[in-house]
């Protein structure tokens, strides 16, 4: 799912700055899960603010709300009321969400409140670690289903640089190197002969975010 | 003749080659090039330029090896893949070409946090041996990457790649040379070799695969100037092993530079033993000076005209 985490709360009260009357809206998918932006979050943030404009003799009023999925309009859209009533909108979700809220609400300001990391996976509680790009062509067949593109610094599709020592990687000692991952796991599920092949050069203009944002359309869906 | 290079004539007549490494300045200074590359006039076949090695930013290895070319020397371009997408590449390869470079080495290159630019966005957009595979096909097929596309006028270029020993996990080593192999190269330089044993049972493994009759391997060394340079390197240049005896020995000799040395010489002696080794590529890194010594002392004065 989506990673993120709050932006320093210097940062959002610059946004905010120049504000009396803000909604403070959260998501429920997948920045809930990361404990980033979900309903717990858009309370204790919205206390932090209040506190801390009070402090600074300019008090802030926020409304608070928290979307089902903030990437979806119809959910978006019940906002409605609230942003009507608010001089911008803080967005605790991805950047997705915010995405949504601006085009939906076109006249209103909205500011991010967090950073948007990465696709991931939950490592153990309060530990979230990358495991995709979303590169448009997966190749996790043959790669014993670890992400090379994710997962190796330098991107690579034939196997381990020269700097992967002794099952980590050249650039932190405490980064596991993927390709040694994903030779052990290739030997283990009978397949280490997959080393051996060449894989050419990825069609990363066709397939991925370099030629522009990607669209899916599903006409069975869309008729 | 697939370049026409000395390197490539003198390693198909199975001399044995001998090959230097020339780091570009920090800046425009020709006068840093051509310091360095007078160093190395007469004592090697040809000269290796960096690309931005450890992601520091430098000259350009391209602009630094047109330079050797108007000395008269020759020079084996280096090209990382981790600062340009696969239009800058081949656009370079042309112009490369087209200033008279006839040698090349394709490298994924450093990471970027070794380095002074550790914000810049890594590209990546191929890898070392897709890179290979590229210059060869512009080389052969005469066309670019995945385009019909004729390549106007002959790029002749001798394709070179590195192979790291003593990177993990091992057996894959032999694996990634023989990928590298079937790309396209014509000639390899490794890594430095300071741990004899390991480099020489990767050798035979190169060998049971038929890889160095396919492949030029030049073997790779860099003679030590000191004990805290060789603690140095076994501690943070990526995928450089030195064992404790050659440790001990720096750590322990009353004239460091000079054991450094003697190493080295006694290490491209037991080099030029081993079956399948080709040539020596002799990384005296910021010490030029020391190189003729080196190759001489070697025994492998004087160069070949071949």
């Amino acid at each position: 799912m989506i990673k993120a985490e709050q932006k320093p709360l210097d940062e959002i009260l610059e946004f905010l700055g120049p504000y009396n009357k803000v909604l403070l809206v959260g998501c429920n998918a997948c920045v809930a899960v990361c404990h980033a932006g979900g309903e717990k979050e858009v309370g204790i943030l919205a206390s932090t603010l209040r506190a801390a404009r009070k402090k600074s003799g300019q008090k802030l009023e926020i409304l608070e709300d928290c979307s089902t999925r903030q990437c979806e309009p119809e959910f978006v859209d019940e906002l409605r009321e609230k942003v009507e009533n608010v001089e911008a909108v803080l967005s605790i979700a991805c950047g997705v969400g915010v995405q949504t809220i601006a085009k939906r609400f076109p006249d209103i300001p909205v500011y991010p409140g967090v950073n948007t990391t990465f696709m991931g996976e939950t490592e153990e509680l309060g530990v979230w670690v990358e495991r995709c790009q979303a590169c448009g062509n997966c190749i996790l067949h043959m790669t014993g289903g670890l992400c090379p593109v994710a997962r190796c610094a330098k991107q690579l599709l034939n196997g381990p640089c020269g700097g992967s020592q002794e099952g980590n990687c050249e650039i932190k000692k405490d980064v596991p190197c993927v390709w040694q991952q994903i030779y052990d796991r290739l030997t283990a599920i009978g397949q280490v002969e997959r080393m051996e092949q060449f894989v050419p050069a990825k069609k990363w203009g066709r397939e991925s975010r370099d030629s522009g944002p990607r669209t899916i359309t599903r006409e069975d869906l869309t008729v | 003749m697939k370049s026409g290079s000395n390197l490539e004539r003198i390693l198909e007549k199975r001399l044995f080659a001998v090959t230097a490494e020339l780091g570009p300045p920090k800046g425009n200074d020709i006068g840093v090039v051509e310091k360095k590359a007078n160093l190395l006039k007469g004592y090697v076949d040809a000269i290796n330029v960096t690309d931005n090695q450890t992601a520091i930013v430098r000259m350009s290895s391209i602009a630094a090896c047109s330079l050797l070319v108007r000395m008269g020397l020759e020079p084996v371009m280096q090209m990382v893949t981790r600062d340009r997408n696969r239009i800058a590449m081949q656009s370079d390869i042309f112009g490369a070409s087209a200033l008279g470079i006839k040698n090349m080495l394709c490298l994924t290159g450093d990471h970027q946090s070794f380095g002074n630019q550790v914000d810049s966005k890594n590209v990546h957009d191929m890898d070392s041996i897709q890179l290979i595979d590229c210059v060869r096909t512009i080389r052969d097929e005469k066309t670019i990457l995945g385009g019909d596309d004729e390549v106007e006028g002959e790029v002749k270029m001798f394709i070179g790649a590195a192979a790291n020993p003593f990177g993990d996990p091992f057996e894959f080593r032999v694996v990634r040379l023989a990928k590298k192999v079937s790309a396209g190269a014509d000639f390899i330089q490794t890594q430095c070799i300071y741990d004899m044993n390991r480099f020489k049972e990767w050798m035979k493994m190169v060998r049971d695969r038929g890889l160095h009759e396919r492949v030029h391997i030049m073997a790779g060394v860099t003679p030590l100037k000191s004990g805290g340079m060789a603690r140095y390197m076994n501690n943070n240049v990526s995928g450089i092993t030195i064992p404790e005896e050659i440790l001990d020995r720096m750590v322990k000799a009353p004239k460091p530079a000079d054991e450094g040395i003697k190493l080295c010489l006694e290490q491209i002696q037991e080099l030029k033993g081993i079956e399948g080794i080709h040539g020596v590529h002799i990384m005296a890194i910021e010490w030029e000076q020391r190189m003729a010594e080196i190759v001489e002392r070697a025994g492998l004065l004087p160069r070949p005209t071949a």
